[in-house]
């Protein structure tokens, strides 16, 4: 008698937020970056549909990164003093399917540019390149208060992916969010119960549920990549069991997490016996993102060309359904 | 929880009324209050008074389906009234209930079949209601077996362990109790379990709190569904704070927000 396979059966879908509006939608995005919709746990295509695959953004900066390694900074080359440049750069020669630009030079102790300074930059962005946008603050609450909506209003229509709102401060994002058609990621601690409440919290100012994104929070491979790992897992079963409060995509944050690494970055002669710190950049932020893949993660924002190469191979190779031996 | 509020029966005075007047939005109001307040389906029970139940029956249902997609429990003693609600609910359905003799599975286990409607199977027979835990188990396997047999999914079975009133039968609270943990492991899958919950306050003068006591009681014993007065704040209260309790719900501070969300 053969064996029967159990499956699952899930009472409710991953939300489906769509980043980016064509010109049909009110935009000027060449095409929209739908993610989301999942009926079941990760690529478990015997029990589920997955209808959108998990997308990589390429993460670039208002000002040139004072803290990315050699490595990280050579495949940009000088591109990386000009962040419409660069944004190019990771369209036309790296074919990114999103870009998400952190305006980490408008916080006070890192240049404090001014509102209109980042309104430019992003009126810019938008008209240099034709894939959906992800804009982030530099985490300067005041500051980010103060430009966040003057951004938002000025890619009025774009509807782009801003954030991040957090518990203590979201009420001014997801206003703007709202105002100017936006999606909104909510920020919480790698803390389910908190994420649960902002999104709660973000619902209750009319923000509908599928334009809302979970950042979570994460840690890279050998950072605490296990918990953050756990609390997806747990959010997504509580989503798919019926917890509309749980039920929007995730976006991770591997970039920053995964260079932040001592194994990362240091150099070959600090550490003869890690190998080129080249190839071990790489790996470290590639295998932090694969991880992150299988327990959910829907957007992933990550820095080098060659690491996000690996993971859009094996998303790919991911989305491949394999088929049944009966 | 599968919560199926009980509000819209003959049975309670206004419903009697609207029955009577042909009042549509007095019903229609009681299914969107019964379903905001976080209903999974609404019992539809024509009441005793009612002299033409199927058509009573039909005009419910069409006056709740215009103003809510919530599942119905269609509740009846008569298959034919039963049958009259089906043949139009749009929604997924509910039949309540079938007890545990022959010729009543004869008719509603291929009822609900026909529908693909979930089935309430009552661990009672024409000779009474049981008297312990021993004799409710021997009804609910009958009810089981007979799913069995002819092809009805166990895990769309909700057995009713038959909950009597505290001041009445008052030995019987804690048969119940155990009941419902032994109904879940009678077959694999499981069936799933419910009470008609406010009979056990009947007739007391405490009705709320012995009904949200009794209800926390019989979820740490594994409860899947109650039939209950959706708009009883505390008891809808004690209800969420169990489900957390059980960690069948994550803990936000707004819990009880997220719940009827």
């Amino acid at each position: 008698m053969p064996l029967e396979a159990l499956k699952e059966k899930w009472s409710n879908t991953v939300d489906i937020i769509s980043i980016g509006a064509t010109k049909a939608e009110g935009g000027s995005r060449d095409r929209a970056v739908k993610v989301g919709g999942q009926t079941g746990l990760p690529y478990l295509f015997e029990e589920s549909d997955i209808p959108n695959k998990p997308v990589v953004a390429f993460e670039i900066s208002d000002i040139e990164p004072l803290d990315w390694p050699n490595t990280l900074k050579e495949p940009y080359g000088k591109t990386l003093k000009d962040p419409v440049e660069w944004a190019v750069k990771c369209e036309k020669e790296f074919k990114a399917e999103l870009i998400a630009i952190r305006l980490a030079g408008t916080h006070p102790d890192n240049g404090n540019k001014s509102d209109t300074d980042a309104v430019k930059l992003i009126k810019d962005i938008l008209s240099a390149v034709k894939i959906p946008l992800i804009i982030l603050g530099s985490n300067d609450e005041t500051k980010d208060n103060l430009i966040l909506p003057q951004c938002a209003e000025a890619a009025k229509g774009e509807r782009c992916l801003i954030g991040d709102a957090v518990q203590k401060n979201y009420k001014t994002l997801a206003a703007a969010c709202l105002a100017y058609g936006h999606n909104i990621i909510a920020e919480s601690p790698i803390d389910i119960n908190i994420a649960k409440q902002l999104n709660i919290l973000i619902s209750e100012m009319g923000m509908p549920s599928n334009r809302t994104v979970i950042n979570p929070t994460v840690g890279a491979l050998g950072y605490g990549l296990e918990y953050a790992y756990s609390i997806m897992e747990r959010a997504r079963i509580a989503a798919l069991g019926g917890d509309k409060m749980l039920s929007q995509p995730f976006i991770c944050f591997v970039g920053q997490e995964a260079w932040r690494t001592k194994e990362a970055k240091a150099s070959i002669t600090e550490f003869p016996d890690w190998g080129k710190e080249l190839e071990r950049g790489i790996l470290w932020e590639a295998l932090t993102a694969n991880a992150f893949l299988q327990a959910g993660a829907d957007i992933i924002l990550m820095r080098h060309p060659k690491a996000i190469e690996i993971v859009k191979k094996n998303i790919d190779e991911l989305m491949q359904p394999i088929t049944s031996n009966q | 929880m599968f919560i199926i509020g009980e509000l819209i029966n003959g049975m309670y005075k206004n419903v009697q009324e609207a029955i009577k007047n042909k009042d549509k939005k007095a019903i229609q109001e009681i299914a969107i209050a019964q379903t905001k307040a976080g209903s999974s389906a609404l019992d539809v029970n024509c009441g005793p008074a009612s002299a033409n139940p199927k058509d009573t029956m039909k005009w419910l249902v069409e006056a709740i389906q215009e103003v809510v997609d919530t599942p119905l429990c269609l509740d009846s003693t008569r298959p034919d009234v039963i049958e009259a609600g089906l043949s139009i609910a749009k929604n997924k359905t509910v039949i309540n209930s079938a007890y545990a003799d022959q010729e009543k599975l004869d008719t509603l286990v291929p009822m609900a079949l026909k529908y693909n409607s979930a089935l309430i199977g009552l661990a009672m027979s024409k000779k009474g209601v049981p008297q312990d835990k021993l004799q409710r188990l021997e009804l609910a396997v009958q009810i089981i077996t007979y799913c069995q047999d002819n092809g009805f999914p166990v895990n769309n079975l909700y057995l009713d362990p038959i909950v009597l009133p505290v001041n009445v039968a008052q030995s019987q609270g804690q048969e119940v109790l155990e009941t419902i943990r032994e109904f879940k492991i009678l077959s694999d899958p499981a069936p799933k379990t419910v009470v008609g919950l406010s009979n056990v306050s009947q007739g007391t003068n405490q009705r709320s709190l012995i009904n949200r006591t009794f209800l926390v009681m019989a979820q740490g014993c594994g409860l899947d569904s109650a039939i209950l007065d959706p708009l009883d704040n505390d008891l809808m209260d004690a209800l969420i704070a169990a489900e957390l309790i059980l960690n069948k719900q994550i803990y936000c501070d707004s819990f009880l927000n997220a719940y009827r969300k």
